[in-house]
């Protein structure tokens, strides 16, 4: 109980740091690196480190990767569809999540299993 | 050289207390969903979900509301006028997430051999001047 609530705050915490950082940045394409920012990896990987060893935590690294890629076509086509067509963002980043999940359990079977 | 990155301390006045709230428990919830997640399927499918898009829904809608906000002050609709900053986020989201992809790369090959708290650091910071790096150039051939 004590470890997930450590989670939470510190993940809390490291989200809300980049977020505010995307915030104040401008241009806002700039800004929006900071959508992808390595915050939950960050917080994450340094709990794993310390209960799990760095091993462990190499190995969830390279299952990221897949993870990464998978949120690179998941950004992309966002800002497609929002460039391209009248939908809401809510509409449009949450209709997408399944595409995310497909893309990178896709390379996770295809290249990491 | 013109400064081309700036910082907009005003931004932080329209967002409101309750949108840090949901940004923090969103971001809470998803370190800890991830971390339930490893220790019931294991580091493998764990690591998957380090590059969830936690927040991104929430960041990209704040953004949509806030320009079209700005811009119904002065009188006009401003629904375009959001949905293309929400594009604009979501692209350099894109490009944010390709740097990801080396962040973790660099953490997969050198946690096991060097000091994991230094490759932490060392990741982070390259992820950082990473994407500033593709940022630029995708700006440049866009000229």
């Amino acid at each position: 109980m004590t470890d997930l609530l450590l989670r939470f705050l510190i993940g809390g915490t490291v989200v809300s740091f980049f977020a505010i950082l995307g915030d104040i940045l401008r241009p806002k394409s700039f800004a929006g690196l900071f959508g992808a920012a390595p915050s939950i990896a960050l917080a994450t990987l340094a709990l794993t480190i310390v209960h799990n060893g760095k091993i462990y935590a190499a190995i969830e690294a390279r299952s990221m990767i897949a993870g990464a890629f998978a949120l690179y076509v998941y950004a992309a086509a966002a800002s497609w569809i929002l460039m391209r067509f009248k939908p809401s963002a809510l509409l449009v980043t949450l209709a997408l999540l399944p595409l995310w999940l497909g893309v990178s359990f896709s390379i996770w079977h295809l290249c990491l299993r | 050289m013109r400064m081309i990155v700036k910082v907009d301390l005003s931004s932080l006045n329209s967002t409101k207390p309750h949108e840090y709230a949901i940004r923090f428990l969103f971001g809470g919830l998803l370190t800890m969903l991830t971390g339930l997640i490893a220790k019931e399927y294991g580091p493998v499918i764990g690591g998957l979900f380090l590059a969830f898009p936690a927040i991104f829904p929430a960041s990209v809608t704040l953004i949509e509301k806030h320009e079209k906000q700005k811009k119904q002050k002065v009188g006009y609709d401003g629904t375009n006028r959001g949905r293309k900053a929400a594009s604009l986020e979501a692209a350099g989201a894109s490009i944010g997430a390709l740097a990801l992809v080396f962040f973790a790369f660099i953490l997969y090959r050198c946690l096991p051999v060097y000091s994991a708290w230094l490759m932490l650091i060392i990741a982070g910071l390259s992820w950082l001047a990473l994407s500033g790096l593709f940022w630029f150039l995708r700006k440049k051939a866009r000229r």
